[in-house]
């Protein structure tokens, strides 16, 4: 079971250059991976092709070993659920609780069904208290986790979160980090597109990294965060501890605060 | 020095909302500076940018006391357009920012331009030499729907810059930007402020702040927690109590502090930080011999 892409390309329609080039990844389900990477990269455009939003121009898309080509993006969602970088591309109904059940009313789920998923995604989001709060006056982070509820609500095996993290405070990164631990316990496979490195760092094993409408690096954080020159490519800096642990030249390869202090406590010359 | 903003007990509240957003704020800042607003999700920083361009009331109604004075004048005696030039906004939601009614990310960052009469050749050039500070000059004959998340927000900072404002207030800049835009936007910013331009920026990313920042205002459940000067604010362990995000070089010493074996400092940068780390090293070495 695996969500998988193999050369996929894609142009935009009447661009005369494409947006992504020959990308391949496999993301087994339950899984957790992270994709970073330069602005314009193509991670966007990747998640998209994942979702069925676009169809590839040429590769192809396997999800669970069916080929998506071909079917229509309702028929991908129930398997890939996407959630837009940009919330207002997302939202379309005037009323949270309407957003979140849309999609379940038109699968036509029982009563019950519904309002017992959407009671859980509002509270695995924390956005209960926005309840009644017309969606466009939210305030952005938190209309964020809006969307989020409404594509775990679909209850789709693997999950793209496209910064999740952007203009969040510590208690949005607790929140999220609340979401992917109830995806995970689900079996879920989480993908997350972020530019917060220290997060990153912090909640995802596997990293991918995309630059030039390419993946240039996929492996362990540990040692893509220690890949200057992948880093560099990218755009990417490491999380402000693993930098100053690579100036110190410390020998532990470290990724967080904690590490750091205990690092630098043991004495690592 | 001269005060260039002035927020004499302010409050605010949104319209329809019984709490208010921003309660009793008094601040003064000076010409030149460059100051930071950080606090959590909610805390007022949006509202207080809005305040300082007016359009907390102008724009979103509401009810507001207390006094905002700009460049000694006070808001209700500004006209609209004229403060519009003298303060350059850039939104916190860059998305919105666009203005979704040119066909080209050249025409995008001229609008403004164009609405001050500036001449075409002066206002080609402006727009080229901008584009080219935020890297979007690849980008100037692209529409500006059609952009990536990291893109919209550097055109939108982009038009904002080319007003060439002496007030500039910026509202996360960066939140989608990759790590390396993101200190380019920093740069940028400690340009202007040699320019002699008074900067003021909302951002979560408290490291970046740190390093860049004159002073500091922490905004906590709409009241002004703390103002001054970075170093002094950040040390403050009312922020962490607060909620406020510190930074992760200020985490380390108060962590080496606690461990029993103090930095010496509370550095503000990574420059601090590692000079810091090479004498603490150093001394600890001694006893050890060699490294
Ligand atoms: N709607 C669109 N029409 C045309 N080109 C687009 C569109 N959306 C994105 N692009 C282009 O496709 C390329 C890849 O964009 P994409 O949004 O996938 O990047 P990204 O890696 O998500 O970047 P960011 O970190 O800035 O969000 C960019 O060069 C961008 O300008
Ligand atoms: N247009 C609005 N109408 C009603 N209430 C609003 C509006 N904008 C903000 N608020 C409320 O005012 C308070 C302060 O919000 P503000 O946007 O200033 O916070 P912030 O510190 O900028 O938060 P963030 O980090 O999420 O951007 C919040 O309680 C918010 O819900
Ligand atoms: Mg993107
Ligand atoms: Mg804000």
């Amino acid at each position: 079971m695996a969500l998988e892409v193999n050369n996929i390309c894609f142009s935009y329609p009447g661009s005369p250059v494409t947006a992504v080039e020959r990308v391949s990844m496999k993301i087994e389900k339950g899984e957790r991976v992270a994709i970073i990477g330069q602005n314009g990269a193509g991670k966007s455009t990747t998640a998209k092709i994942l979702n069925n939003i676009y169809q590839p121009t040429g590769g192809t898309v396997l999800v669970d070993g069916v080929d998506t080509k071909g079917k229509t993006t309702a028929q991908i969602a129930s398997h890939v659920g996407y959630v837009f970088q940009n919330p207002n591309d997302q939202i379309f109904n005037d009323d949270v609780v309407k957003e979140i059940e849309y999609v379940l009313r038109y699968w036509k789920l029982p009563e019950e069904e519904i309002v017992r998923r959407r009671d859980e995604v509002l509270d695995i989001t924390g956005i209960r208290p926005f309840m009644s709060t017309h969606p466009f006056d939210i305030p952005l982070p938190i209309r964020k986790f809006l969307t989020i509820a409404v594509v775990l609500a679909t209850d789709p095996d693997y999950v793209i979160l496209d910064e999740p993290t952007a203009g969040q405070d510590n208690w949005g990164r607790k929140q999220l980090q609340t979401v992917m631990e109830y995806l995970q316990n689900k079996g879920k496979a989480i993908i997350t597109i972020s530019h917060d490195m220290e997060f990153v760092a912090e909640n995802f094993e596997r990293v991918i990294v995309m630059a030039h409408k390419n993946v240039i690096a996929d492996g362990d954080r540990r040692d893509i965060f220690y890949r200057q020159e992948i880093l560099s490519d990218a755009k990417v800096k490491p999380p402000v501890s693993t930098h100053i642990a690579q100036e110190l030249h410390l020998e532990r390869r470290v990724l967080n605060l904690e590490e750091l202090v205990a690092a630098l406590l043991q004495g690592d010359a | 020095m001269s005060v260039c903003i002035e927020f004499e007990n302010v409050s605010y509240a949104y319209p329809l909302t019984k709490k208010a957003a921003v309660k009793q704020v008094s601040f003064q800042l000076e010409t030149g500076k460059c100051y930071g607003i950080i606090g959590p999700n909610a805390s007022g920083k949006t509202t207080i940018c809005n305040l300082m361009r007016g359009l907390c009331p102008n724009f979103y109604n509401g009810t507001l006391k207390g006094k905002v004075i700009v460049c000694g004048k006070p808001m209700t005696e500004w006209d609209e357009a004229e403060i519009s030039v003298r303060i350059g906004y850039v939104f916190q939601d860059p998305f919105a920012q666009v203005s979704g009614i040119k066909e080209t990310v050249f025409e995008e960052i001229g609008m403004g331009l164009e609405n001050l009469g500036v001449e075409q050749e002066e206002m080609m050039r402006r727009i080229v030499e901008i584009a080219k500070e935020v890297q979007v000059d690849h980008l100037l004959q692209k529409h500006p729907l059609a952009l990536s998340g990291g893109q919209c927000q550097r055109v939108a900072f982009a038009s904002v810059l080319a007003l060439n404002s002496d007030i500039i207030v910026i509202d996360e800049p960066t939140s989608q930007l990759d790590p390396e835009g993101t200190e380019d936007v920093f740069e940028i910013i400690s340009r202007l402020k040699a320019k002699g331009k008074t900067v003021i920026i909302a951002e979560h990313k408290v490291d970046l702040l740190a390093e860049y920042c004159d002073e500091m205002l922490v905004m906590a459940d709409g009241r002004l927690l703390a103002k001054g000067e970075t170093r002094a604010v950040l040390a403050d362990p009312a922020l962490e109590e607060n909620g406020v995000q510190i930074p992760q070089v200020v985490q380390l010493a108060n962590a080496l502090a606690k461990a029993g074996k103090p930095l010496g400092a509370i550095p503000v940068n990574e420059k601090e930080t590692m000079e810091l780390l090479e004498q603490w090293r150093g001394g600890r070495d001694d006893g050890a011999g060699s490294k």
